[in-house]
């Protein structure tokens, strides 16, 4: 039996590639100077999504919220094998916590509506909160399986998955719909087809239409491009607070109730050292010094 | 709403881990300086042992949840119990530890009554917060690193409650118990709606730990610079000697130089022992965050500007291949 799948995803700074020039001066985060990148283990997700409709049949939606640039990662997404990518996007999503995105992301995926399994990578790299996954899932009133590795069936309404932790694993079994939060060692996920890379290479959003009309003057006009568009099936929908009909006092700063005081900069104070050779006689007054102070 | 203090008991087997133990030793601080009170939540099956362990340790009152639904951790029974507790009390902080139970917990809480959580903090203190003219005093500072360590962020929740925080297993001291404090049970009896047991566990396989970082006196930690799975050798024979335990940077990991459970830093785990030896780590602020509480710090790396030895009390550059093993001689020789 098909299963339809919705994957939340999220574009992310390379936090893991740190430069000098990711951190400002004052101590905040320069965005512009870092890569942004598909997280990784949202990328696990998606492929352990693809598996199911491989071996089931179905549809895979793939969702992300953030900004306009946010739709390269939907792009990524379908070159490698998405059937549907949406961008959840909206001036009023800004300043929102993992409380409030939870709420925008569940009112999304209620509005994509007729889904039996939600998947999430376990964390993003940038806040390593893993806290979005479960919340989209107690705003939907459906259960969650964190720390997904694999699916070991799908029977009618049941899904049987193993959860892998730091020193073990445990095999349960949950009824659909459900959310999964998928881990990095799931699995290995695929490159983008080179295929789908062509296929796909102008899928689009609307506000992403003024770049391609400069890009491409063969099209006259925005609904020209538009037109272009819709016939190959290459417009990626753009939805706004409004249209997956979302409070708006629960989105952005005013919906968030963390705040965020303040952020330091992480600065080392030099620690007095001693600096000792590294020959028999340093290691020995070294050890002879601890064992003194009762350190050894 | 209360100025109470709650913390979730997270147990296994019958026995408190340990970073449930130290979030009491924390919740006692921060309740004594509100002037609230300190509330173990409790959830099991035959556990009534527990509650006096968690009264020893700081609470005052202990939520005691006794079901056989609640045998074994599950997210909708766990959430439901505690979500219904939280909305009938109100209290003004709910602290769980960062670990894969309570990471799965506490936001499905959190979302449940609306409150603001903040993951894997490293510490929390009780502070005011100025926002559009108005002053909130006695808030709960959420202090956590962010962006792969390099920058520290302090979190405050003014408006919605209770204050929700999951804090870092290592981070918080763990006090003496005092087994002359007294405190109150009060037994709570769950309300399951049929959703809520929608999941069930078949199988669970657990393995015994490859180490106790977090327990260890002695840490011995290599990074990239060790160079193989061979070279590790060395700092296993020094751990062994010294009577520590192995540990290793992120970058050791990645590179297949040891286990992902010896892992030092803001992925891996926090340690506090009372000697840190770093090998062939550079030191970055992701390795630092887990270990600049350590008591001494030796740092052993043949790069004389490796950022490790500006927070080193013992520095000593050369090839660790050589110093290693003086050091074992250097020990044996002096030991008693």
């Amino acid at each position: 039996m098909p299963y339809n799948c919705i994957v939340l995803v999220k574009q992310v700074p390379d936090t893991a590639h740190i430069t000098g020039q990711a951190m400002k001066e004052d101590g905040t985060v320069n965005r512009a100077a870092l890569p942004a990148i598909f997280n990784p283990e949202d990328l696990n997700a998606l492929e352990m999504a693809l598996q199911v409709r491989e071996r089931h049949g179905g549809r895979v939606t793939v969702l992300t919220m953030g900004p306009p640039r946010a739709a390269e990662i939907l792009r990524e997404a379908l070159y490698r094998g998405a059937d549907q990518v949406i961008l959840l996007s909206d001036k009023r999503f800004a300043g929102s916590d993992t409380l409030a995105t939870s709420y925008a992301l569940k009112c999304a995926v209620e509005h994509v509506g007729d889904y039996d399994i939600v998947f999430c990578g376990r964390q993003a790299i940038d806040g390593d909160t893993a806290q979005v996954g479960p919340q989209v899932a107690e705003k939907l009133g459906i259960p969650q399986i964190t720390y997904a590795e694999s699916i070991e069936a799908l029977e009618a309404q049941y899904i049987v998955a193993w959860r892998a932790f730091p020193r073990g694993r445990e095999k349960v079994r949950c009824s659909l719909p459900c959310l999964l939060t998928v881990v990095g060692s799931a699995n290995q996920p695929r490159p983008p087809s080179a295929r789908r890379m062509m296929a796909y290479k102008l899928a689009a959003t609307p506000l992403e239409y003024a770049a391609l009309l400069e890009q491409y003057n063969e099209f006259e006009s925005a609904a020209a491009l538009d037109a272009y568009l819709a016939e190959r099936g290459l417009q990626i929908p753009l939805w706004d607070a409004d249209d997956v009909g979302a409070d708006t006092t629960w989105l952005g700063l005013g919906g968030s109730p963390t705040k965020v005081l303040k952020v330091d900069f992480v600065v080392v104070e030099r620690q007095e050292s001693k600096e000792l050779p590294a020959t028999g006689e340093g290691t020995t007054i070294l050890v002879r010094e601890l064992i003194d102070e009762y350190i050894l | 709403m209360t100025q109470d203090v709650w913390v979730f008991i997270e147990q296994e087997e019958g026995t408190i881990t340990d970073v449930s133990l130290e979030l009491l030793s924390k919740g006692r601080s921060l309740g004594d300086e509100l002037g609230g009170r300190v509330c173990a939540l409790l959830l099991g099956h035959r556990i009534d042992h527990l509650a006096q362990t968690a009264i020893h340790q700081g609470a005052d009152v202990v939520l005691l949840a006794d079901h056989p639904e609640l045998a074994r951790y599950r997210t909708l029974p766990y959430a439901r119990v505690a979500t219904d507790l939280v909305r009938e009390r109100q209290p003004a902080i709910f602290l769980l530890g960062a670990t894969p139970t309570g990471r799965d917990l506490a936001p499905r809480i959190a979302s449940a009554v609306r409150a603001g959580l903040t993951a894997d903090c490293t510490e929390l203190k009780i502070g005011s917060f100025t926002h559009r003219g108005e002053t909130y005093e006695q808030l709960l500072y959420q202090i956590r690193p962010a962006f792969g360590g390099n920058v520290v962020a302090t979190i405050v929740n003014p408006h919605m409650h209770p204050q929700m925080a999951t804090v870092r297993p290592g981070v918080m001291r763990r006090g003496e118990p005092d087994t002359a404090r007294r405190g109150a049970v009060e037994r709570i009896a769950p309300q399951f709606a049929p959703g809520d047991l929608a999941l069930q566990v078949l199988e669970r396989q657990m393995w015994p730990p490859l180490c106790d970082l977090t327990g260890a006196s002695i840490v011995v930690a290599g990074g990239a610079g060790v160079g193989s799975r061979e070279n590790f050798q060395r700092l296993y024979e020094l751990a062994r000697v010294l009577g520590g335990e192995v540990g290793a940077s992120r970058a050791a990991v990645d590179a297949g130089f040891v286990e992902p459970e010896r892992q030092v830093g803001q992925t891996g785990v926090t340690v506090r022992p009372r000697l840190y030896i770093a090998c062939g780590i550079s030191g970055a602020v992701q390795h630092r965050a887990g270990m600049d509480q350590a008591g001494t710090i030796i740092a052993i790396n043949s790069d004389p500007n490796a950022p490790i030895f500006d927070i080193a009390h013992y520095k000593i550059v050369g090839d660790l291949n050589q110093v290693i093993p003086q050091m074992i001689r250097s020990y044996r020789e002096n030991a008693k």
